[in-house]
């Protein structure tokens, strides 16, 4: 994926978010550390452009939710970073997003970290990229593209904001 | 952002024994660990299953209890043990009591004892990892991080901020921790106290020393006054309280002499009319409460970057 194919993709997201729930009417994002957070950004501004309401945004690190931290007492711990969520969850619909929807393992993480948030009405999920092999019962609700993968290979998201480029690319 | 990931010991017995990128990532993590005390549900399962002895020999209140909110707050079980009521008291050795510990599988012991290098003797018997709350005159890290964390906090920095310590400087751990936690980072030092409480040899370690408390006051960014410490003293080190006060207490009027913005700091308990004047401890350039506070992220930071390391099973005895 080019940097037209993202933007493309997150535009029509931003439009079925609309359309799947009437309006940006009680809607909050959160993206999740690190590329989810650019991503969600993104698709505030294109509902900002549509709908010309400012969506609240928030990030979520979930290193401190993970299920593989105290598995192995071994190597170091991973770098945690801020949660940001300046906003009440409670009662909200949820757009959770991410860049690569992989195993599920994430989500689920995330899933657990907003329920410490408070009580949303809904959590619904945004992927940039669905690669498939999931290992927990988890979809995404509005994806940017499907590529089918292996598991010896690995989807490298880069965007503008971290990265310097906006593209997508299968390795391996 | 630090540039390291971990921490290179799996114990924490003191400042002396961490580089300043260690300290970067302990201060760093505290960040994102302080965020978790303004969620509605202050908890996060992060040490689920970890099993942490907090070991107390001293009499010890806000660092016991900032070391228990953190673990709680972690999700780590947690069991205590005081000198009253324990097998120490019955003449049990300190080895033995770390021998016994030990064969309930902790991972992790939170230790304060009267005795300087009490920890490290800890270090070389158990298997766990082992975190020094405070040990006898010599080191306190945990006071020494969460109080570098305040500073950066309200300062944005700690290189070339100038740190006023005064008071009871031989008789306090704190003073050695962060004089040797700020000067690592290079911060500017000015330790300050009566003659009697200087310890010999302070100003080898990059610290100007000074029995003026005009002198050390002036200019400074950060004025932290240490508690006099009644108990630690078996002989006549000052005259009087009175004394004491009128010499080396901070006043409004002192205070008056550090950089704009100052910030007072206070590792408690106060003596109220002995090292601090009241309208200064509640003035606004107080931030007393907040070192509390951020204790709790500061620990919590060091249990969570402690919990990975190396396998325990060949871990190396240090």
């Amino acid at each position: 994926m080019d940097a037209d194919r993202i933007s493309r993709s997150l535009a029509r997201i931003a439009h079925e978010i609309l359309e799947r729930n009437r309006g940006v009417e009680s809607l909050a994002l959160v993206g999740i550390r690190s590329r989810g957070v650019p991503l969600a950004a993104r698709i505030a501004r294109e509902l900002k452009h549509l709908s010309s309401t400012d969506v609240p945004t928030g990030a979520l690190d979930i290193t401190l939710y993970r299920d593989d931290l105290m598995r192995h007492a071994v190597g170091p711990q991973p770098v945690i970073r801020r949660t940001e969520i300046p906003f009440s969850i409670d009662d909200k619909v949820i757009l959770l997003v991410d860049d690569v929807l992989y195993t599920g393992r994430t989500i689920r993480a995330a899933l657990d970290a907003l329920i410490d948030f408070g009580r949303p009405r809904a959590i619904q999920l945004v992927a940039l990229v669905d690669r498939g092999h999931r290992e927990l019962p988890i979809r995404a609700d509005y994806v940017g593209r499907n590529i089918p993968t292996s598991p010896q290979q690995s989807v490298q998201v880069r965007l503008l904001e971290l990265d310097g480029l906006d593209e997508v690319e299968l390795q391996g | 952002m630090s540039t390291v990931t971990a921490l290179r010991s799996r114990h924490l017995l003191g400042i002396a024994g961490l580089e300043p990128d260690e300290i970067d990532l302990v201060l760093d993590t505290a960040l994102a660990m302080k965020e978790v005390a303004t969620r509605p549900i202050k908890k996060v399962p992060t040490l689920r299953g970890r099993t942490i002895i907090n070991l107390f020999f001293e009499a010890s209140t806000r660092t016991r209890m900032s070391f228990e909110l953190a673990e709680k707050r972690l999700s780590a079980d947690t069991l205590g043990m005081t000198v009253s009521g324990s097998s120490v008291s019955k003449g049990e050795t300190l080895a033995d009591t770390a021998r016994t510990l030990e064969a309930m599988a902790p991972d992790m012991i939170v230790m304060r004892h009267a005795a300087s290098g009490a920890p490290h003797q800890l270090a070389r018997i158990c298997r766990s990892s082992i975190i020094n709350a405070g040990d006898g005159m010599h080191e306190h890290p945990t006071q020494a991080l969460l109080d570098a964390f305040t500073m950066r906090e309200h300062k944005g920095r700690l290189k070339g901020l100038r740190v006023a310590i005064v008071g009871d400087l031989v008789h306090s751990r704190v003073l050695r921790s962060n004089v040797q936690l700020l000067t690592k980072v290079g911060a500017q030092v000015v330790a300050c106290g009566p003659p009697t409480l200087i310890p010999p040899g302070l100003d080898a370690l990059g610290v100007r020393v000074t029995s003026s408390m005009d002198a050390a006051v002036d200019g400074a960014d950060v004025v932290m006054m240490l508690r006099v410490q009644h108990e630690r003293m078996h002989g006549l080190f000052f005259p009087s309280v009175r004394e004491y006060f009128r010499l080396f207490g901070l006043t409004p009027a002192r205070l008056a002499r550090a950089a704009p913005e100052a910030i007072v700091m206070h590792p408690g308990p106060m003596n109220r009319g002995v090292e601090i004047d009241s309208d200064v401890a509640d003035g606004p350039w107080s931030v007393i409460l907040d070192q509390v506070a951020n204790g709790v992220a500061v620990r919590m930071a060091v249990l969570y970057l402690l919990a990975g390391g190396e396998e325990r099973a060949d871990a190396t005895v240090v």
